[in-house]
This record gives C-alpha cells, structure tokens and sequence, in this order.
C-alpha cells in the first residue's frame, strides 16, 4: 500500500483509520452532471446574450474593466493549479471518501477557470491588457506572490495542500476572496462576471466542507498531529491574508460603484466568521492563528499601501491605476476615519498634484520582495503606520529578506525551501527574464532593458486610465450605443 | 468582423487572447475549448521543487518517455472544456435515468430469468472493481500529465469510470440486491478468475510513466473488455434472455464508442511526433497487450467457455487494426 500512496506518511501526520474520512459530498456522478449541465447551459446562455449585446458598454464606468484584468490575471490560472492539485490528491489519499471528494473539486476547478476565461473573453475584444494572461502568469512581478502561494502549496506534501487550500483558502478566505468580486461585478453592471461567480459559489459550498472535514479527520487520529496542522494553520492564514492585499485594493479604490470597504469585509468574513469557526474547532486544541492580531491592524492600511504601490509603477501592470476623485476620497476617510486622512490622502493629493503639474511619480527601480510571500516591501513595522517592516534571517551565510514576523518565521521553519523563491528583481539581474533569443553573453547585454517585451506587455495597457485607449473607446462607444 | 448594436457597430480591438493568435497563425475567433484549454499550464519560473519528489518539476515533461514539441498537439477531438463535457454527460446520464425507470416500472429486471441473472452477474458486477481502479489510473495520468489538453481530457475519464463503476452497481442491484454488490467483491478479492486482472490495475498503481498508464489502462485493457463484455457478452445475454441488459449498460457501451475516438487520435499524434514515440507506443502495447489478454481470459472462459479464444483473437485483431490505423506498427 505504501507503494500505492507514497506520499501520505513524510510529513509526520498519523492516520490510524481511513475509513473514519467519509466521502462528504456524498453525490453519485449522475446526479452530478445532471446538476452541473444544468448550470451550464444557464450559464452559458447568459454569457451569449451578454456578449451579443454589448454588454460591456452596460458596466458603472471603464474603471471597473482593470477590475477584470487583475481578475484574470491572478484567478483563473490559480483556480488551474487548484485543479491540478486536488487532481493530485484524489490520486495520493489512502482513503476512498477523501480520493473522490478531492476528484470532484479537481473537475469543479476546471470549471471554474474555464468559466472565468469564457466571461472575460469578450471584454479582451474591446480592452486592452487582458490579451497576455497566459504568457504573464509566469512573468509578472506583481503575480508572482498568487503563484508562490499555489506552487508552495502543491509542492508541499498532500495534508499540508489540503490545509493550504482546502482550510485556509477554501474555508477561511473563501468569502472574503470571491464574494468581493461577485458583488463588485453585480454592483458594476457586469452580468457576465457576476452570473459565473454566482454558480462557482455552489460549488463552493461543497468545497468548504472538504476542507473542514480535512481538519477534523487529521485532529481525530492523532493528538501527536495538533501542532503540526496548527503549524501549517497559522502558516497559510498568513500566507492568504498577504495575498488578499489585492482583492481589498479592488474593493477599495477599483471598483466605480463600491460594497462596502475591505475593512468593513475583513471584519464580517475574517474576524467574525473565521472567529466562529476557530471557536469551534478550540475542543480539538486548535488556537487562533497567530497572525490574527496582526490582520486586525492591518486592515487599515495594506489596501491604501498597495493602491499607492502600483500607482507608483505605471510602467509595469497591464492594468491602469488613478487617483480617486474627491469623492472617493471621502468615502475613504468615512470607511477608514483611523487611517485615511492621516496617512494616505497626503500622499495622494500629492501625487495627485505632481501629476497635475506633469510631474507623475514614475518608479523604475526593481522593487524589493519578501522570500516568502513575494510582496513587495511596502507593509508598515507593527504599531508603527510610518516606519516600513523589514525581517531577516542568515541561512548558509546568505542573507534572506521577508516582510513581516509571520513571513520570517515560515521562512526559518523552512529555509531550505523557500532559499527556491522565484523573486524577479533577482532573476532578471542574473539575465533570467529576456524575452526568447535574446543573447544574455552578449558584450553590449544588459539586463533588464527588455522587460515590455519579455512580459509581452502591450504599451496601451500601461499607466494612468485617464487619456487611456480604454477610457476613451468606452466613452465613444457608449456615446454610440446611447445618443441618436 | 462588426458587431451591430442598434445602429451603430463596434469594431473589435482584437478577436482573441495573445496566446492563441499565435496558435492559430492569425487573430481570428477562438473556439471555448481553444480558451479553455491551450498553453494554460504554467511551463516556467516554478518557485519551488516537489518535496515528494524533488527530482522534477512541479509540471515536467519528463516523467514520461513520451516526447513532444507542443504538448497542445493532443487535442481533443471531441473539443471538451468542462461545460462541453458535463452536457454531453448530462444527456447521457438522463437517456441511462429514463433507461432503469422504464426497466423498473416494466417490472423487467424482476422478469429477467434467475439463470440470466447469474450468468449477468459473474462477468459483470465484478467490473465495478475494475471500473474504480481505473478511476484511480485515470487520475495518475491526469495529475502528472503535461499540458491541459491532456490532463483534462484524463480528469474527465476518470470521473466517467467513477460514473461507470455506479452504473454497474446500479445493475447489480436491481438484479439482485445487496447480495450481488458483496457476492462479486469476493470474487474479485478471492476468485481465480479475476486474480489477473486485479494483478493488472493494481500493477499500474505503481507504474511511474503516465503515457505508459494511459496506453496499458486505456488501450490495452479497455480496449479488449469493453468490447468483449458491451459488445460480445451483450449480444449473447440479449440472444438468451432479453434486451434488458443492454438497456441498463448503455452508457458503457456509448462511452467506449465515444472514448475511442478521442484515444485513438492522441496515439496517432503521439507516434506520428517523432519515431522514439512510434516505437515506444508499440513497445508498451505489445507488453500490455499480452498481459491484458492474459488477465481477461479467464474472464471470457468464464462469459464464452470454449468460445473464448475464437472471440479474443478477434478483439485483438481489432486492438492491433486500431494501433495501425493511428501509425503504430506493432
């Protein structure tokens, strides 16, 4: 049997009986694709009459499409290594119950990363910077922490996966990842968007309970595996709140039409939701994860950091950024009445100003990434919203940088992994990120000078939305669509 | 191509992502099963190794033998992307629904002779068995796949033997109850006749190279059951008794017709690649031939007696005409 599943005992979990893992979906696959080729050809029929109106020209305000290309850029081809991994686990669990619930997720992923690319390719036709998102998944600097986060997962051994994305991301998260952008796109007009983000939630359901009953199951067979799932509990809360910076972003500065504020969401999905959940699974001796306190204060800044972040590399994103009008901006003192006046509206009134002036804020420089969660530095030290928080540990006389205690101590308890990191500030010092055929032994190379054309980043996505193609398209074609 | 909206029409910026223009030579429409399939995988810039098998990448080309320039060149036939492939089920499992209601309502599985029902049962419930070891293959090969066209194509398949092992539980018990279920789990645990075959899928739960999984569980075995049980045994327990076995067996038999085709044209990519393939492929179903056909003989003793060996030789003159038609030479 060990030959069978190899992969099941490395990482010190003790399972004594695997039958005590019932299969929790509990559906035969008749029903199954009775259901789903019902919501299929709901879904399918709505995506067709959308595109056949122009339903594009329906959406809030152009804006909201650098919405979709984050979207597409950071979802779908994370939703695909999902698929592959839990393709991976309903082949490596011991237990019948958890091979087929993991199998089910696995074809429920491709679902959902194909359903995500048909509903955005329409909108590709009309805007720019969405044309690119295979070639860049791999590329992007900014799409690099989404991608170590999913790479870490599936290179880990098949306990920790399920704890990574099964607990942590499809359980703990989940909401706060996906209900963001099902609203968002709802409250923008994009019924495309919406409509799929509606029927994967249904299939997320399903999903949840697989990650939960991991847990349970783990918890149950051994009290020698409490601290090490509690390791990896604390460990992948960290790693998935560093990834959410982005989704709040969206929420906070992307969307025309808003929800409700990151903070607002982070305290109703996170802190008291996932505060129930950890209350209950406290009689196997699980503790709230270390992080906790930390997300609490932080969610008062990351969004405004990380909006001010990309602000600040228009040459480097396919999607366009801008300053919030004076509106928005008080909207943001309302929401964040701590943070908001005090630390950022400065700064952005004042890049605000310097682009009025002519003088936009353009940064060239590589930035500097945490080896962990591959963020750049941007987060603050702790308890000190001005100072910016840097860690580092010295492993085989190399010294290595992350960008917070959480991230350090993953970093330390693993250190032979994560030395690994694709970082491509790094990578393309060292001639690693060239587009093809390009002679890195040349006597005239530099490094660096091609990076447009390594990323296949078309100049028309680049930089502010105001004067951009895309604002300008849209302005004309709803002009067209509406006026005689 | 314009878009008429009212009275105005909209001229597109592009037709298609980056990607598959370049497949495709132009920037002209893409088909769903293009979107959803072609150079998704991550092929680069992997941030960490395996720690279950530090040896490879997280996707690598070489856990096979197999080589290609473009591992995109094993399309799918059939062009199934999730959606496609759940409709087409959905189709058949509602005509399968209609099929065991009408044999429920018509009181027909109760009218289907007692030695009809034996003589059903021994060769067929035991396939369950096989139909869920294949799920597991299926899986191996999808996993550690390269490329979508493949991996999909593969995770698809291994929900169908999921299906097809209910379906043939379904079977058992309306011919039998409970009783058959368990009946045939002794025999395939402990009966003679099945011993070979169990050795068979098992064996490949073990086997590293997942072209090598796909051809042995794929072609070599399904290739010579299917057609033995839902062509050959089919025809005989409809001669004998009535249509009521083919009735509740349907969707096994029109998804192996269906299966097929796909198969067979990833081979004749496959061998038509490069002569290092077409030797391979002829090499592994050589080997897994002659090991199939020693593991479902005494199977077909068990459905045909002394017919068997007449009826097999013509199921492998059918393999073999398969393996030419897409390149090998065997």
């Amino acid at each position: 049997m060990d030959k069978v599943f190899p992969q099941t005992t490395y990482e010190g979990i003790k399972i004594h009986d695997w039958d005590k893992w019932e299969d929790p979906f509990r559906l035969t696959m008749d029903a199954y694709w009775k259901y789903q080729a019902e919501k299929e050809r709901k879904l399918y029929a709505i995506l067709d009459g959308f595109n056949q109106n122009n339903g594009h020209l329906s959406v809030t305000d152009a804006r909201y499409i650098n919405v979709l290309k984050l979207f597409l850029g950071s979802t779908p081809p994370l939703e695909l290594m999902a698929a592959r991994g839990f393709s991976m686990m309903g082949r490596q669990m011991n237990g019948a119950g958890p091979r087929v619930a993991c199998q089910m997720q696995a074809v429920d992923e491709y679902r959902h990363f194909q359903t995500q690319i048909h509903s955005i390719s329409n909108y590709n036709k009309y805007y720019n910077g969405m044309d690119e998102f295979a070639h860049q998944q791999s590329r992007m600097w900014y799409l690099s922490d989404g991608k170590s986060f999913f790479d870490d997962a599936i290179t880990a051994g098949p306990f920790e996966f399920m704890v990574a994305i099964g607990f942590a991301f499809e359980y703990v998260l989940t909401n706060i990842l996906f209900v963001p952008f099902i609203s968002g796109a709802a409250y923008n007009g994009d019924m495309a968007a919406m409509t799929v983000g509606f029927s994967a939630q249904s299939d997320e359901a399903r999903h949840m309970t697989l990650g939960l009953e991991c847990i349970k199951f783990m918890l149950e067979q051994d009290p020698d595996n409490l601290p090490i799932v509690q390791r990896w509990i604390d460990k992948w809360t960290w790693r998935g709140t560093r990834k959410l910076a982005s989704v709040g972003m969206m929420m906070d500065y992307m969307l025309p039409k808003r929800i409700m504020s990151f903070k607002e969401a982070w305290e109703m999905y996170v802190e008291e939701n996932g505060g129930a959940l950890f209350k209950d699974l406290a009689r196997y001796g699980i503790t709230i994860p270390k992080c906790f306190g930390q997300t609490i204060e932080e969610k008062e800044h990351v969004t405004h950091q990380s909006w001010i972040g990309f602000y600040m590399k228009p040459q480097a994103t396919p999607f366009h950024t801008w300053i919030p009008t004076p509106d928005e901006m008080d909207w943001l003192s309302e929401k964040y009445p701590n943070t908001f006046d005090k630390y950022y509206r400065p700064v952005l009134e004042h890049l605000d100003a310097q682009e009025k002036a002519g003088n936009r804020f353009d940064n060239k420089t590589a930035p500097m990434n945490c080896q962990v969660c591959v963020s750049t530095m941007k987060f603050n030290e702790p308890g000190d919203p001005m100072e910016m928080c840097f860690r580092e540990s010295i492993y085989q006389g190399e010294k290595f940088h992350t960008c917070s205690d959480h991230c350090k101590e993953i970093f330390d308890n693993e250190p032979e992994k994560y030395i690994q990191t694709f970082i491509s500030s790094h990578q393309v010092l060292q001639g690693n990120c060239e587009p093809d055929g390009t002679d890195v032994n040349a006597a005239d190379f530099k490094p660096g000078q091609n990076m447009l054309d390594y990323w296949k980043l078309d100049k028309r996505a680049l930089g502010d939305f105001n004067g951009s193609e895309d604002q300008k398209n849209f302005a004309a074609w709803r002009e067209q669509a509406t006026k005689n | 191509m314009a878009i008429d909206l009212r009275t105005v029409s909209i001229t597109p910026l592009r037709q298609t992502f980056g990607h598959l223009a370049r497949r495709m030579g132009a920037d002209k429409p893409a088909s769903r099963y293009m979107e959803a399939t072609m150079d998704l995988q991550p092929v680069e810039n992997y941030h960490y190794r395996p720690t279950w098998e530090p040896q490879y990448e997280i996707f690598d080309e070489t856990r096979t033998k197999v080589t290609m320039k473009d591992w995109y060149a094993l399309k799918d036939p059939r062009q199934y992307y999730y959606g496609a492939w759940t409709l087409a089920r959905g189709k058949m499992q509602e005509i399968a629904e209609g099929d065991f209601d009408l044999v429920d309502e018509l009181g027909l599985a109760a009218a289907y002779s007692a030695a009809g029902k034996e003589e059903a049962l021994k060769v067929f419930l035991p396939l369950r068995h096989v139909a869920w070891a294949s799920n597991l293959n299926k899986a191996y090969v999808s996993s550690y796949g390269y490329g979508i066209a493949i991996s999909q194509a593969t995770c698809y398949a291994s929900m169908d033997q999921l299906g097809v092992a209910q379906y043939t539980s379904r079977l058992g018990l309306a011919f039998n109850d409970l009783d058959a279920l368990s009946a045939a789990k002794t025999a395939w645990l402990e009966g003679a006749e099945w011993q070979e075959m169990r050795r068979y899928v098992e064996d490949l739960m073990v086997e590293k190279d997942w072209f090598e999984v796909l051809v042995a569980q794929d072609f070599a075995l399904e290739g010579l059951l299917y057609p033995l049980i839902f062509e050959r045994y089919n025809e005989k327990l409809n001669a004998a008794y009535s249509p009521v076995f083919s009735m509740l067996t349907r969707f096994q038999r029109e998804w192996f017709g269906e299966t097929t085709k796909w198969l067979d044209s990833i081979l004749k990519v496959t061998a038509a690649e490069n002569a290092g393939n077409k030797a391979q492929l002829a090499e592994w179903i050589k080997h897994w031939r002659e090991r199939a056909l020693k593991a479902i003989k005494p199977v077909a003793v068990l459905a045909f007696g002394g017919d068997a060996d007449a009826i097999l030789d013509e199921l492998v003159q059918n393999l073999n005409a398969r393996a030419a038609k897409a390149g090998i030479t065997l």
